[in-house]
Order: structure tokens, then sequence, then C-alpha cells
């Protein structure tokens, strides 16, 4: 996991024939954090794709060494299984097994619900569920799209603690949040709107 | 990897009334269908073989709205591919799982529905083999129309409209093998049904990677 690097370099997006971003650079080596800010629309969850390989980009590169996980907006947790068997299924494509489910989820403090159905979580529950579904990946690199959204203070303090020990163990954290997180960053990108009209 | 996607995508075909619903579809429409031209079994022994057909192409559009979009909105497509899966693998594995869920149900049902409409023996042999050949096809087909559509409104409806004029040569070769043409037409049955089985992966794929742009 220690030689987990993400380079970018030059990276511009566009989508629907609008420029959101463009002269992006960011190198990031084992251990380190970086965090993306900017108002909402401006693209920090477009740029999360195209590091993910989900969009490609307008300009310029991205270089990943290890593997990547994505917590975004969509759970992609089957709304009929309990919580346990949904992220079983995807910890079964990781190569991981239940154990480290079950861990993940005690990371996020929600070991109790692992026999719930997903359908009945709140949107708390559900976001801390999916962010367990990336810890328990053991993806090098984490990308994470509004992590502490609608989290509560201990679910966030606890999530940062997994990033820490992340972090610790070699891995890369990429966020995306328009408000503070708890951990400590060792770049921080703003993302501000070309200023050139384009068509 | 395929493997647990295609048992995955089983699973929630069997909950969403997969397995039982075409059987009961196929049975209750070749029940009705006496009583709509009448018992004659000269006739229905002529025309039931062609209903058969008919009805088993509705049942392969019975899922088509859930066959894709739920999963591309709920994010599972997105989390697929971060984990460098392809598309044509992902639609493959659902391709898979989707016929399961209806070809095997369909041969079934299509035993007690030939004692409804009285056909013949040989009839039946036909198609039976017919539609063993040609529900993969017609699985394609939804599949690949289901992708194609993923994400626009009223995709369900816009689905089948789509679907029924490109089934016609299916359906046409599968109903000839029951009159003149025979064998010879189950051979192009199964030539179409390849066609479709290897295009929907490749054109589904790159519908759901237009899809995210």
């Amino acid at each position: 996991m220690s030689t987990a690097r993400l380079t970018i370099k030059g990276l511009a997006c566009r989508r629907g024939g609008r420029l959101l971003f463009a002269g992006l650079d960011l190198d990031l080596t084992a251990g380190q954090s970086a965090l993306i800010a900017g108002p909402n629309g401006i693209g920090k969850s477009s740029m999360l794709r195209v590091v993910a390989g989900l969009l490609s980009p307008f300009a310029g590169t991205v270089d990943a060494s290890g593997t990547i996980a994505l917590t975004d907006e969509a759970a992609a947790l089957d709304r009929e299984k309990t919580l346990r068997a949904t992220l079983g299924f995807w910890a079964t494509l990781d190569g991981a097994g239940l154990d480290r489910v079950d861990a993940a989820l005690a990371d996020l403090g929600i070991a109790h619900l692992a026999e719930i159905p997903v359908r009945i979580l709140s949107t708390g529950q559900r976001k801390r569920a999916a962010l367990a579904r990336t810890i328990a990946s053991g993806a090098d690199i984490w990308l994470l799209d509004e992590p502490a959204n609608g989290l509560d203070t201990a679910s966030a303090q606890a999530l940062a603690a997994v990033v820490e020990r992340h972090r610790a163990a070699g891995g890369i954290v990429l966020a995306a949040s328009h408000m503070p997180l708890g951990w400590r960053h060792d770049a921080e990108l703003t993302l501000t709107a070309p200023d050139e009209e384009t068509t | 990897m395929i493997g647990a996607l295609i048992v995955r995508d089983l699973n929630r075909a069997l909950r969403g009334g997969g397995l039982w619903l075409p059987l009961a579809f196929l049975l209750l429409i070749a029940s009705l269908f006496p009583f709509a031209v009448g018992p004659d079994a000269n006739l229905l022994g002529r025309t039931g073989g062609g209903l058969l057909w008919i009805a088993a192409l509705l049942a392969s559009l019975l899922p088509i709205d859930r066959l894709i979009e739920p999963d591309r909105d709920a994010g599972v497509i997105d989390q697929l591919v971060v984990r460098g899966t392809g598309e044509g693998t992902i639609l493959l594995a659902k391709l898979v799982a989707h016929w399961l869920s209806f070809g095997p149900p369909l041969l079934i049902a299509a035993l007690p529905a030939a004692a409804l409409l009285k056909l013949d023996s040989s009839t039946v042999l036909m198609v039976e083999l017919g539609l063993a050949l040609g529900t993969p096809g017609l699985a394609a087909l939804a599949l690949l129309v289901a992708a194609l559509t993923a994400g626009l409104k009223g995709s369900g409806a816009l689905a089948g409209l789509l679907v029924l004029p490109l089934a016609i040569p299916i359906l046409i070769f599968g109903a000839g093998s029951l009159s003149v043409a025979g064998v010879g037409a189950l051979k192009l049955v199964a030539a179409s049904s390849l066609l479709l089985v290897v295009l929907c992966p490749l054109a589904g794929g790159a519908a759901l990677r237009a899809g995210r742009d």
C-alpha cells in the first residue's frame, strides 16, 4: 500500500458544453490527503468522477497507482437486502471477507444495524453504510464526495479517525466537501470557474 | 466477479416476481385464448404455436424497466465500473440472469399451455426447440433496449415500443418453424438470437458509457 500515488496534471472537465474547471494539478503520495473545496455546482463531484475513471477528462491526465474506492451521493446498496448482505456482495467483489465488513461497520458505529434491511435505514445511516463499503474495500485511494453530509458529530469524528488510520497505513484520501472535515489535509484545492467564456 | 453479479441479479429478479410471473403469464394467455376464439381444436392447433411465441416475446418485456435503471440510478453500475468491471461484462451478467429468470420458466409453462391449446406433439417439440433457441435473443434485445433507454422519462413504455419491431425477425422465424419451413427456420432463429446475444453487451455497454457523460 505504501506505493500508492495519485498524480493529476492539467486536469480540465467539461459537462454539458460548459467548462467546469481547468488546469488542475495535484500530486499525492502514500499517506497524504487532499481536500477539494468550492461552492455547489463548481465541479467537485465531477472531478472525483474523472479521477475514478467514470468520466473522461476534457484535458489533462490522471495517473493512479493503487486501487480506488469511491463514495458518492449514490449509496449503491440493495434496498431489500440486509446491510451486512449488501456490503458483503461488494466485499466479495473486492476480495474481502465479511470480517472486514463487520470491522468497517463497527468503525462507523453501525454494527448493530448489520441485520437490518437497507430500505429502513436513515439518511445518515445509509451514508455511513456507503462509507463502510469504501473502508472495507481495502482500496489504496479513497475518493470521498461530501463524506460529512448527513453525519452527526460523533459519526464525523469516527470517520476522521478511520481516515487517519488509513493514511497512517499508507493510503491516500481525496475528499470533496463544501464544509470543513475533521482531518488534516496535505493539500487543499479550491475550484473556481474559469474566466474565459467557452462555447 | 461475473458469477457474483449473476447471482445478485438473479436474486433480484426472483424477488421482483421472476420465475413465476412469466410462467403465470403464459398459462393465463393460453387459457384465455380458447375463450376468445372458441374451443375448435383444429383452429387452436393451427394458431396456438404462434400464440405461444407472442406470449414469450411479451413475457421477455415484463421486467424491462427493472433490468438496468434501478442499478444505474442507485450507483451500482458506477461502483462496478470503479472496480474495473467493464460495462460489457455487467451486461453479460445481466443477460444471463434475465434469461434464467424467464427462459426456463417459459419452456416449462409451454408444456401445459400446449395442452390447453391442443397442440400436437410435433408442434410442441418445435415450439420448445424454437423457444430454447429464441429466448436468449429476446432477453438480449430487452436488455439492450433497457440499457439504451435507462435514465429517460417513461423509459418502460418507450422500451416496449422499441423492442417490438426489433423482435419481429425472431417472431417470424420462430412461428415459421411451426409451418412448412421447419428446421430451416429454427436455424434462422438461432442465428438472430446469436447476433443479439453478441450485440447486447457491446452496444448496451456503449450506451451505458455514453449515458454517464
